[in-house]
């Protein structure tokens, strides 16, 4: 499906925040805003809502930690038990460590495995980009023209007037 | 979020524009190889080649070709793993320690300091391995049922531990490293002019375009790495030290192991970033962003650390004495002032009075002297471990079993190998990856500088919004971008 979007270039930050401001106070979606860096204060702007990754982490955490904990004293414990230094079979301060380590393991690889995921990122061969410059130093504005409720030459002028140093229209086909 | 000061000195000099970055940091990620860098990779190579003949000396004549002995059965494999996984250390701190205490000056180092990181952990896991006399039995360390009935390894082991923190460790360190890597390699890809290189990067970028969702996401998602990383990195020598300090080896079994051990591996670490990035600082003209006042912060740190290692030998004599035991006390003698004096007095000279002369403004500003400093540093170090390792085991409960040990050729080899691999793939990294983190250099370029978008093109656009006829918007609504801090 092929979908047309307006692009408002932006060649400051602190310039696209006030227009994103701006912008949608005027009335107008935001489709997405593409930067070449995170840009702070752009979330709030967008009103895009807390990432509730950090739950997320917790409980990949707190797999790692029970599933090493029922390792160790599932191995040592019950399914072979071995006197070693004539310590207990659980010995628990022992185990430390290695808990510690994969709740780490599970944590870190959950969290990237997650993000990936939510943000649709995978390896592929070619990645369709609306404006090049955006990953450079150009910051883009896209806006969704599709459901007609937008007037170009009307946005045009919006999009100058907030400080956006060129506005270009691109059609992008999107699976 | 933070207040920027206006008196703050530019993080990044030379008035760079966002395009300068790219410009400055795509470059040699463009451009052909160089003379110099095909010399440097040659070098490495070789180095890489006394490795492979080493290994297979080692493998095919067996730990017989190592100067190990029976009083000695740890020497130059142990000393070479703890000092590759110590530099490796500075790695992490910079880009998860760092990151938590918004040091914002690690943005120019912390892609190669990680990179480091990685490198140093793959040369450091050469040695145990290695050290198995059969390596390909290695996975004979991980808990696997195996066909010999159900004998699990010993989680009570410190040796066990460390197989746990240094894969951990490794893996997560690569994690941490490659999200970083992805939004540069979007810019890369954005900018390739062949068909190979922008398929190269489209591959290796995942798909990144830049959208603020995903920036957002980002930043919740390095900060969670970061803030599982610093104990992490903690615990990764804290266990290193445990190898030692679970002993009852006169000299090892010490309490104050973990915290001198983090300590030295940090001191070390900072010591070949710095070796590494002054010289990739001129080779890659990136001084503008990798600037004295980075060298000075890291010499800062380096002398940090090194103070708190020259506290821990000296508690460590202090301690021996107290405790009146007879061998912990003959233990510290003997590595004063026994046939290994020289390693001893070699590791005291580089580690605690080298890097006092940071205390001297001129020296911390000073490129060669900085340059002359992380190698002695380096050197130290190493002559730490060696001190630590081999006086307290040539030397043992029986006389008549004492011994010394003298590396042989192979043991060598096998060292210089792994500074072979390691500039291998550092320099292969610095040739294909970007060396500096432009997205995360882009945001704080305007660190320092006075607030707003003064210097940069968007100055005349700034003043259309002021004056915006924007119908909704006041006239002359004030901008205020405190409100985004």
């Amino acid at each position: 499906m092929t979908k047309r979007f307006a692009l408002g270039i932006f060649d400051d930050e602190d310039v696209l925040l006030h227009a994103i401001d701006n912008i949608r106070a005027a009335g107008v979606k935001i489709h997405d805003v593409f930067t070449p860096f995170p840009v702070h204060g752009i979330d709030d702007a967008l009103g895009i809502e807390r990432s509730r990754l950090p739950i997320a982490a917790f409980f990949f955490g707190l797999c790692g930690t029970s599933f090493a904990l029922w390792m160790q004293i599932y191995m040592l414990g019950f399914d072979w038990p071995m006197i070693i230094g004539g310590k207990p079979h659980i010995a628990l301060p022992a185990f430390i460590p290695v808990t510690f380590e994969l709740t780490v393991l599970f944590c870190a690889w959950g969290m990237m495995i997650t993000f990936f995921t939510i943000c649709g990122l995978y390896p592929r061969w070619k990645v369709p980009v609306l404006d090049v410059r955006s990953t450079d130093d150009k910051f883009v504005m896209a806006i969704d023209l599709n459901n007609g409720a937008v007037d170009m030459n009307h946005l045009r002028q919006l999009l100058r007037d907030n400080g956006a140093s060129e506005v270009n229209e691109k059609e992008m086909t999107q699976k | 979020m933070q207040h920027v000061s206006a008196v703050r000195e530019p993080l990044v000099t030379g008035g760079k524009t966002y395009h300068d970055v790219t410009q400055d940091v795509c470059r040699q990620v463009e451009a052909k190889p160089n003379v110099r860098w095909m010399a440097a990779l040659s070098v490495a190579l070789f180095l890489f080649g006394v490795f492979l003949y080493s290994v297979y000396r080692t493998l095919w004549y067996g730990i017989g070709e190592w100067g190990l002995n029976k009083t000695v059965g740890w020497a130059w494999d142990i000393t070479n793993f703890v000092w590759w996984v110590g530099i490796g250390h500075a790695g992490t701190l910079i880009s998860a320690v760092l990151l938590l205490f918004r040091q914002k000056w690690r943005t120019s180092i912390n892609r190669a300091a990680e990179a480091m990181t990685i490198f140093a952990v793959i040369c450091a896991a050469m040695f145990p391995v290695l050290h198995m006399g059969r390596p390909w039995l290695a996975f004979w360390v991980l808990p696997f049922q195996n066909t010999f009935g159900s004998l699990w390894v010993n989680f009570n082991s410190p040796l066990l531990w460390d197989v746990f923190a240094i894969s951990t460790y490794f893996s997560v360190s690569l994690v941490f490293w490659y999200t970083g890597l992805i939004p540069d390699f979007a810019t890369i890809r954005d900018r390739a002019k062949g068909p190979i290189a922008r398929r190269a990067y489209a591959l290796l970028s995942f798909g990144w375009t830049g959208s603020a969702k995903h920036w957002s996401r980002y930043e919740t998602v390095s900060l969670i790495l970061a803030g599982v990383s610093t104990p992490l990195v903690l615990s990764v020598h804290t266990i290193v030290s445990m190898d030692f300090a679970t002993s009852v080896v006169p000299g090892w079994h010490t309490t104050i192991f973990p915290p001198y051990f983090v300590a030295g591996a940090i001191f070390s670490g900072f010591a070949m970033v710095l070796t590494l990035m002054l010289i990739t600082r001129v080779v890659f003209k990136l001084e503008d962003y990798i600037t004295l006042e980075h060298i000075a912060l890291m010499n800062k740190i380096m002398m940090i650390t090194g103070s708190i290692v020259g506290v821990a030998y000296i508690t460590e004599f202090f301690i021996a004495w107290y405790s009146q035991v007879e061998f912990e006390q003959y233990a510290f003698i003997n590595r004063a002032t026994g046939p290994y004096w020289w390693a001893y007095w070699s590791m005291m000279t580089c580690n605690v009075i080298t890097p006092q002369l940071v205390w001297i403004r001129k020296v911390r500003y000073s490129i060669p002297l900085t340059f002359l400093l992380s190698i002695i540093v380096n050197i130290g170090m190493w002559f730490e471990r060696f001190v630590i390792i081999v006086t307290s085991l040539h030397r043992d409960y029986l006389p008549s079993s004492w011994a010394m040990f003298s590396p042989t050729r192979i043991d060598v080899g096998i060292y210089l190998g792994t500074i072979g691999l390691f500039f291998t793939l550092f320099l292969l990294f610095a040739k294909f990856f970007p060396v500096i983190n432009m997205a995360e250099v882009k945001s704080v370029l305007k660190y320092g500088v006075d607030n707003g978008p003064t210097y940069v093109a968007g100055h005349d656009h700034h003043a259309s919004v002021q004056h915006s006829a924007t119908p909704g918007v006041p006239a002359s609504a004030p901008v205020n971008y405190n409100k985004h801090d």
